[in-house]
């Protein structure tokens, strides 16, 4: 997520000091501390010659294939031996699930009171009417924050691996079609133009109706992600670039995490405590309802929706 | 409405194979992608129409789209005429190195 700078620029970081202080080469007593270089690595010829002999014996001795008899008779049982693992692993993995309760009993061990409790009050308790959502959000909205910040962190390693600062000649990556691609073409443009705003809206309305129906954060923001990237692929990066860019999107993804992990920890603590919260659950059916899901929604509709943009450009250009 | 998801889940095996097995990475891809379609109806008919979105946007789309410019990226995607130009290339190479060698 960061840009390379110049060298005295760096100097004065406090990174750099830091960096200074953990290689030894600066003492916060003693100042400055000269530290001697590595030598180089060097050998006389007739230890040279000496090793080469020793590792030409060595490739007689053990990679001759054709003599090595323990090469030979591993060679021959190799695939034998290969088979029949794999055999033994099949016929342990079916022994194991035949011995697993049968689907659908009455009194399998995934029938229990946790289970009871979510159905039966489920929709009292979290207010809201979409079962599912109400379980990811409300009792386990503590998991549902680790994968947005899985998905934060997974953004970051791509960037780190994929981001290039090279500012090359601008008309070379212009005519370098396979960044700038395609140039103008009407066909897209025109399905754009009609299907991009439906697939937002949409989007925006999985996200939103989230405790009321089917969808939720994640769904609603992969599918504004691939509106975005549709937007991106008919139009060119100019016109993205005016309202989503790097900053856009750490500011977003910034403000979303911290709300999330806000109003989660304010929702555990008066929870665990037994404090009386703030937030009404509202009527069933609402669409203002169901207390803080629809919040935790919107902040996970938006990590999803910049993390799955941010890739695509990342695969592409490498910048924005 | 068993034959209809006997017919599905039969060709989300095929189409399971036959991703592994073709030799050509954008038909993999291809393959792949409707493998992603069938198991996002699957997931209807299972009433859970949450994980269907998902697998829609997500499977069918995103990683599509993602798997496509890696391809394009590392210049796996060929068309046809380029490839009967690289060919013709190849040719007058290895002639122009023949002739060298003489």
């Amino acid at each position: 997520m960061s840009k390379r700078i110049s060298d005295e620029e760096y100097q004065k970081t406090l990174s750099f000091r830091f960096r200074q202080w953990l290689d030894g080469t600066r003492d916060p007593y003693l100042g400055n501390v000269e530290m001697k270089k590595q030598e180089t690595f060097r050998e006389s010829a007739q230890e040279k010659t000496e090793r080469e002999k020793e590792r030409r014996r060595l490739k007689e001795k053990v990679y001759d294939l054709e003599n090595n008899l323990e090469v030979r008779i591993f060679n021959r049982f190799y695939k034998v031996f290969s088979v029949l693992f794999c055999i033994f692993l099949v016929a342990m993995l079916l022994v194991a699930v035949s011995d697993l309760p049968l689907h659908g009993k009455a009194d399998n061990p995934v029938n229990n009171e946790v289970a009871e409790r979510y159905i039966e009050k489920g929709m009292q308790e979290t207010g809201a009417v979409n079962i599912v959502t109400g379980m990811i959000l409300d009792y386990r909205a503590f998991d549902t924050l680790g994968e947005s910040h899985v998905l934060f962190v997974a953004t970051c390693t791509v960037l780190i691996l994929l981001r290039s600062d090279r500012k090359g000649d601008k008309e070379e990556e212009e005519n370098n079609d396979r960044i700038h691609e395609p140039k103008n073409d009407i066909i897209l443009q025109t399905v754009a133009k009609i299907l991009v705003p439906p697939i937002f809206i949409f989007g925006i309305y999985i996200i939103l109706a989230g405790h009321l129906g089917p969808g939720g954060g994640f769904s609603g923001g992969a599918v504004i992600g691939a509106g975005l990237i549709l937007y991106l692929n008919a139009f060119g990066f100019a016109k993205t670039e005016k309202f989503f860019t790097a900053k856009t999107y750490r500011r977003m993804s910034f403000c979303a995490l911290a709300c999330y992990s806000i109003a989660k920890s304010y929702s555990f603590y008066t929870g665990a405590n037994h404090i009386e919260s703030v937030i009404p659950l509202g009527t069933p059916g609402a669409i203002l309802s169901s207390g803080l899901i629809l919040i935790l929604n919107i902040c996970v509709g938006i990590v999803v929706a910049g993390t799955m943009y941010t890739f695509y450009v990342m695969f592409r250009k490498g910048n924005y | 409405m068993t034959i209809f998801k006997c017919i599905l889940l039969g060709f989300l095996i095929v189409c399971a194979i036959a991703a592994s097995l073709s030799k050509k990475l954008l038909n993999t891809i291809l393959i792949f992608m409707s493998y992603s379609l069938v198991m996002s109806i699957i997931w209807i008919i299972l009433e859970s129409p949450d994980l269907a979105i998902t697998e829609a946007a997500v499977g069918a789309g995103v990683t599509t789209v993602l798997f496509l410019v890696t391809l394009k990226k590392i210049n796996a995607i060929i068309k046809k005429e380029e490839e009967k130009e690289e060919k013709e290339k190849k040719e007058e190479r290895e002639e122009r190195g023949e002739a060298a060698n003489e």
